[in-house]
């Protein structure tokens, strides 16, 4: 009895703790889509398969650069289904078997699948090994019809359902009903490369072609039975070849040799190999510069590129060639569409200006087109990159063309009878840079009554409301008010709210494509493919900076980014940089800069349009500044010697700091240009370090206050320097793959460096652990995870790093004299006075990302945002993270805030952001603070996009959604009228009083 | 009969005991700052004692006795040397140091008994600082980056505002992170404060004060480990002990506090009671004089 009544209030009290411990970040399930968003995508196709049984849902089958084999609807462009292998799972092919099976065959050629095509349910894989690493090729018999036939009457299985696969130099015949490998066929030539297998339609051999020591044309003849080698010619030429081969039949095969400039046909009918040479300048006339061949699958018709020009060339006959068409525009071709028993299709693209041009054209019939079709396209998704086609037939019984084009911007569009059908922006699946954009300030004269449709509708809708709140409202007036509430035209307006919610999120593409998204529902308000000049035909975007935001005194300038790029994909390539304006979208200027851009530091400078000053350093070491104007010169001249950056060697495991030094010496004066000298180097033992992770703390990060009260009163002053970096060095064993070593000989090194005087002001090492590192840093604190090698466990480590410098200044009186050293300035330069405060935690997870929110003042507690394994996004208080956290702590402690120590961070189910959501292939995670200070914006991307709110302090500053107005109103009104009541009353008793 | 009673007590104070030692443990476990390497400082000869604030940690007792049992392996005296630079130009030499390498029987080699001599000042150095005082730029300094083999690598480079290095002489300030035979990093400067504004003033007397630590990494506290088995039984354990510990009302008054006011509500209303019926008597009595009173006038009222 005794220990019961104990219980209960220690349970309440249990309770009580944990609810006020943990704000209860979960949703409501009416709240889900009210102020988060989440989007599909899928990358970049590089291959797409139609389906279009007679049966069944139209449905077309691609696989992606970002690792997705998908199921898309052919109508709409909605997702079936959707499958992310992981990074290293890379796909080599696609294909479907029997009719519905989709096959993929991946990981260099050593995994192939099979799944289920209706719901995407992975039917089998099988492992496919081989001698050494190759070419992966995967071929299907075309035999789609006979193939089914062949199940339903499960007569004979050898032949129709075999999947041929090449791959890690062995040839396989795998079963397409359960991957069992039928029989498999090693080439025993030393250095044989394969470029092709093909098996002609109807037969039952199989030809493996390729080239071996680069002048070696080999043919192997196999029968498709049973694998067993028929044949085997080679031939020499002498040469050489380029490695790529098209196929123009079954039997003939286009080359080009080794200098790109004689055009190589090259039969084996029969077994017998024959070359026949055609210089190219022969057939073409204005020809210079080297050949390259655009592969593709046309029967009798191959293409070649020389400079930009694109050259159709058919084969007439034994080896005789013939030009059909120069197209000097942008071009891409499809494969060839079997239409009917002799008849295959293809089709062609070409970009012109506005324009893109479609034609769809039989094999062995070039002059007649069997489409031709113009459609306009928007100029920013640039030149179409690659098309698939598929037919259907029309409802007067004639071939109708449908295609699958793949843009510059890697969106991928449906085109039919002349339109677009769908569209779907897939570049969106690879964002490399995120940077927020506030939205327009609102304008007069924009009324309710242009937001809300009609006044009718606007009446509806708040009788609705009123019905709801009510409670008198049916299951259909609830969905109808749920729907009004995530569909408010107020979340998606396109001007400043007053809480700072609604913002623009500014996005960069690895296809060098800028979108702005809306936060209210993430729809695109503007997208900007970077601009091509002559200077740079293909730049790489790199990162996204803000150039320029106006406040104060330029708010009438309208706030811009700045995109560098590079002009191409080696490290010292010329950068470039745009300026784009973020309100519509407009490139305002580009400059093509003749240095290259290793690194950017935006300074904490703006001239009077406020345009920020950024440094480039390039690989010269460098520094040039950007704006160029003599007024940023003037100010950065003023802060000359206050200016400390650090560059890191991750390959030789060095890090240095640098500082200005004079003028670029040059031969060109440029006074923009300046030279650096190294101040410091931290080198790290090569045999024992290397760097896995730097972090530094955010620019834009705001510390609410310096001091922190202990819970004896005391107070300790947090050490908040922009200038700290955080490393982790492991040991260069252990940077690979977890327990690949063994843990006495793998170990990780935590370092904490001041990055103007290098000096290391903390530095500890784990035993025992071992990489990746993920890391976030954050006011005076940052906190790692890592994995143990001892405890088989994922850990999570925090330092606090405190400044005993100001430690003194805890007499009231001397705060009051004002004999205090708070307000002086500190000079990095002194020696450091720090003391530092660590432990470690187990946590469950492995971690691809970790940020930590941000708010506006930095007054709100700090939630840790952690991108989980299963790609969501789970919010774990910073107090689970406290190194002071001990297992009694004492009653001022609890106070405080200190929770008891336990050895692993709890996952509470509630606590995921995301909740019933993924965002796969999750890739990195941006908080952005909103105006309202208990309040920030999370933004995670990966290849899909999710958005939300979040309050880790619960929204303390304003009313939540769900205040009941209502109540409030009524209780006013019932209190006025209680007033008038007992006014009345109290007067009539007066009266009363007095008439007695 | 008796003998069992007495020690029956005694094992459960044991038991008690011994298993809150067990649970204090882990708490032990993690706490314990061990440093498994030492920091060793050295201050030149006749150099005023500005010593360092830097702790001079000791090692652990187990760690010390591990290391002395394998102490007697090789020791071996190494030099290697400072460079210095004044703004942007090369690097000279400037002083050594000189250490003796100890190498461990299971392999390992550090550096202890670190001395550094400096070399003094030329004119044409002091001349070269003073230019360095006056245009406020930097002195920078280098060390190899194994001792064993200098260079090794790469140079390790720190440097300092001229400015702040004089105070009577020169005072520096080396903090030498050491890797084995490795150093990391050098941090250098003044052994003090350098406030910002940096003001011109020459040093009195061209000597310098040299302080040298030597630093090695230390470990990381390991996350604390619950048995839980320990944690949970440790815990029933507890609480039934921690009752008696409490108050009687701590413990209920939750209770008390109802029953209270309850008692106290019985105890107004019995108050009232009898003045209730004191008081009620008495307005029953009372009452018709005073209806009469206020009547009188009334019906007289009616009367007239």
């Amino acid at each position: 009895m005794a220990i019961r009544s104990f219980f209960v209030p220690f349970l309440l009290l249990v309770l009580w703790f944990y609810s006020s411990l943990s704000p209860v970040l979960s949703l409501y399930e009416d709240q889900v889509g009210l102020m988060d968003w989440h989007q599909q995508y899928i990358g970049k196709v590089k291959q797409a398969v139609f389906s279009t049984q007679k049966t069944g849902r139209r449905r077309v089958i691609v696989s992606t650069e970002e690792n997705v084999i998908a199921s898309l609807d052919l109508r709409h462009g909605e997702i079936f289904w959707r499958h992310l292998l992981g990074s290293n799972d890379v796909i080599d092919g696609i294909d479907i078997g029997l009719g519905k099976y989709v096959i993929t065959l991946s990981s260099g050629g050593s995994i192939l699948r099979s799944w289920n095509l209706p719901d995407g349910q992975m039917v089998w894989e099988s492992f496919l090994q081989g001698p050494k690493h190759s070419k992966s090729l995967l071929l299907l018999p075309k035999h789609e019809i006979d193939c089914i036939n062949v199940v339903q009457t499960n007569l004979k299985i050898e032949k129709d359902n075999v999947i041929v696969v090449f791959s890690n130099d062995r040839l396989h015949a795998v079963s397409c009903i359960d991957g069992e490998v039928l029989w498999k066929k090693d080439f025993e030539t030393e250095s044989f490369e394969t470029q092709q297998v093909i098996q002609p339609p109807g037969s039952d051999l199989i030809y493996v072609v390729g080239f071996a020591a680069s002048s070696q044309f080999e043919m192997y003849q196999i029968n498709a039975r049973n694998g067993e080698l028929l044949k085997h010619e080679s031939a020499i030429f002498s040469s050489g070849f380029l490695r790529e081969l098209s196929l123009v039949s079954s039997e003939t095969v286009v080359a080009l040799d080794s200098t790109g400039s004689i055009l190589l046909t090259i039969s084996f009918q029969n077994g017998e190999i024959s070359f026949q040479q055609t210089p190219i300048s022969n057939i073409v006339e204005d020809s210079s510069g080297p050949a390259v061949i655009i592969p593709s699958s046309v029967p009798g018709i191959f293409a070649i590129k020389i400079n930009s020009v694109t050259i159709f060339i058919r084969v007439i006959g034994k080896g005789k060639l013939e030009v059909v068409e120069k197209l000097n525009q942008e071009t891409a071709v499809s494969n060839a569409l079997p239409i009917s028993e002799s008849q295959q299709a293809f089709a062609l693209v070409q970009h012109a200006g506005s324009e893109i041009h479609l034609v769809a054209k039989l094999a062995h019939d070039w002059d007649a087109n069997l489409l031709k079709e113009s459609i306009k396209m928007d100029q920013q998704r640039g030149i179409p990159h690659k098309v698939f086609i598929n037919n259907y037939i029309r409802t007067d019984r004639s071939h109708g063309f449908r295609l699958l084009i793949v843009m510059e911007d890697h969106s991928l569009l449906l085109l039919q009878q002349g339109a677009i059908v769908w569209s779907r922006e897939d570049g969106l699946a690879s964002i490399i840079d995120v940077t927020a954009s506030e939205l327009p300030v609102e304008r007069d004269g924009v009324s309710v009554a242009k937001v809300e449709h009609n006044l009718f509708e606007w009446l509806k809708g708040h009788m609705l409301k009123l019905k709801g709140t009510l409670m008198l409202a049916s299951p259909e007036d609830v969905a109808a008010i749920q729907s009004m509430r995530l569909k408010s035209s107020e979340k998606s307006k396109m001007a400043r709210d007053h809480n700072g919610f609604r913002k623009l999120l500014i996005v960069l593409t690895r296809a060098g494509k800028l979108f702005a998204l809306h936060t209210g529902d993430g729809h695109i308000v503007w997208s900007h493919l970077l601009h091509k000049s002559e200077a740079c035909q293909s730049p790489v975007g790199l990162n996204l900076y803000q150039w320029q935001v106006p406040h104060h005194h330029a708010l009438d300038e309208n706030p811009s980014v700045l995109v560098i790029s590079r002009c191409g994909p080696s490290s010292d390539a010329p950068g470039v940089l745009s300026f784009v304006d973020t309100y519509t979208g407009k490139e305002l200027n580009s400059l093509s800069l003749d240095h290259a851009v290793v690194q950017v530091i935006p300074l904490p400078h703006t001239d009077s349009t406020e345009q920020r000053l950024h440094l480039l350093i390039d690989s010269d070491k460098h520094a040039h500044l950007y704006p160029k104007t003599s007024e940023a010169l003037g100010i950065f001249k003023r802060e000359f010697s206050n200016i400390y950056w650090y560059s890191v060697e991750d390959h030789n495991s060095i890090i240095k700091g640098h500082a200005l030094k004079c003028k670029c010496t040059g031969e060109v004066a440029d006074e923009f240009c300046f030279d650096a000298r190294d101040l410091w180097s931290v080198v790290f033992p090569s045999e024992s370090e290397k760097i896995t992770a730097t972090v530094t703390r955010k620019l834009n990060e705001m510390v609410h206050t310096q001091a922190k009260v202990m819970a004896d009163q005391d107070v300790m002053y947090k050490y908040i320097s922009r200038n700290l970096l955080f490393v982790a060095t492991v040991a260069p064993k252990g940077s690979g793959e977890i327990g690949s070593v063994t843990p006495e000989e793998s170990w990780l090194v935590a370092y904490l460096i001041d990055i103007v005087t290098g000096r290391i002001l903390y530095r500890v090492t784990h035993h025992g652990a071992q990489g990746p590192v993920h890391a976030v840093f954050s006011e005076n604190w940052v906190v790692y995870h890592f994995f143990n090698l001892r405890a088989h466990r994922y850990e999570m480590s925090v330092i606090e790093i405190y400044d005993q410098s100001r430690a003194d200044n805890k007499d009231v009186w001397k705060l009051v004299l004002g004999k205090h050293n708070l307000t002086s300035r500190i000079s990095l330069f002194s020696r450091p006075e720090v003391i530092t405060k660590s432990q470690s935690y187990f946590f469950t997870h492995s971690v691809k990302a970790i940020a930590v929110t941000s708010t506006a003042k930095g007054i709100t507690s700090k939630q840790l945002l952690i991108g989980t394994i299963g790609d969501q996004v789970l919010a774990l208080d910073k107090r689970f993270l406290d190194p002071r956290r001990s297992v009694n702590p004492t009653q001022a402690e609890k106070e405080e805030g200190i929770i008891p120590l336990t050895d692993s961070l709890p996952i509470i189910p509630q606590s995921y952001v995301t909740h019933a959501l993924r965002v796969e292939g999750l890739r990195g995670i941006i908080t952005v603070p909103a105006k309202l200070e208990s309040t920030t914006l999370v933004f995670a991307h990966g290849v899909d996009l999710f958005f939300t709110q979040l309050a880790p302090s619960r929204t303390y500053d304003s009313l939540t959604e769900d205040f009941s107005y209502a109540l409030l109103l009524i209780t006013i009104v019932a209190l006025v009228a209680a007033i008038f009541v007992t006014w009345r009353l109290s007067e009539r008793k007066e009266l009363q009083d007095k008439w007695r | 009969m008796k003998s069992v009673k007495v020690v029956v007590p005694f094992l459960l104070t044991l038991t008690l005991s011994l298993s809150l030692f067990s649970f204090s443990f882990p708490s032990f476990g993690f706490q314990s700052d061990e440093l498994l390497v030492d920091d060793e400082e050295f201050s030149l000869e006749g150099s005023p004692q500005h010593r360092s604030p830097e702790p001079v940690l000791t090692r652990s007792p187990p760690v010390t006795r591990k290391r002395h049992s394998d102490l007697d392996s090789s020791d071996s005296k190494i030099q290697f040397s400072l460079d210095h630079a004044f703004g942007d130009s090369d690097f000279s030499p400037a002083g050594t140091f000189s250490a003796r390498l100890k190498t461990w029987s299971h392999g390992g080699q550090t550096l202890t008994k670190l001395r550094f001599s400096r070399n003094s000042f030329s004119n044409e150095d002091k001349e070269k600082f003073k230019n360095l005082l006056k245009s406020d730029d930097f002195y920078r300094i280098r060390l190899p980056s194994n001792v064993l083999s200098p260079p090794g690598r790469d140079f390790v480079i720190s440097s300092v505002k001229a400015r702040c290095l004089p105070r009577e002489g020169l005072d520096e300030h080396f903090v030498i992170h050491m890797e084995g035979v490795n150093v990391l990093a050098v941090n250098y400067g003044s052994p003090g404060s350098c406030p910002y504004p940096r003001n011109l003033k020459f040093p009195a007397k061209w000597s310098f004060n040299s302080h040298t630590v030597l630093k090695n990494s230390e470990q990381a506290p390991r996350a604390p480990v619950f048995t839980e088995e320990i944690l949970g039984g440790e815990n029933a354990e507890s609480e039934v002990v921690q009752p008696p510990e409490r108050s009687f009302w701590a413990k209920y008054w939750m209770y008390l506090i109802p029953l209270g006011l309850i008692i106290m509500n019985a105890v107004t209303q019995a108050m009232n009671m009898p003045e209730e019926q004191a008081s009620g008597q008495a307005p029953a009595q009372g009452q018709p004089s005073a209806g009469a009173v206020q009547r009188g006038p009334s019906s007289a009222a009616r009367r007239r």
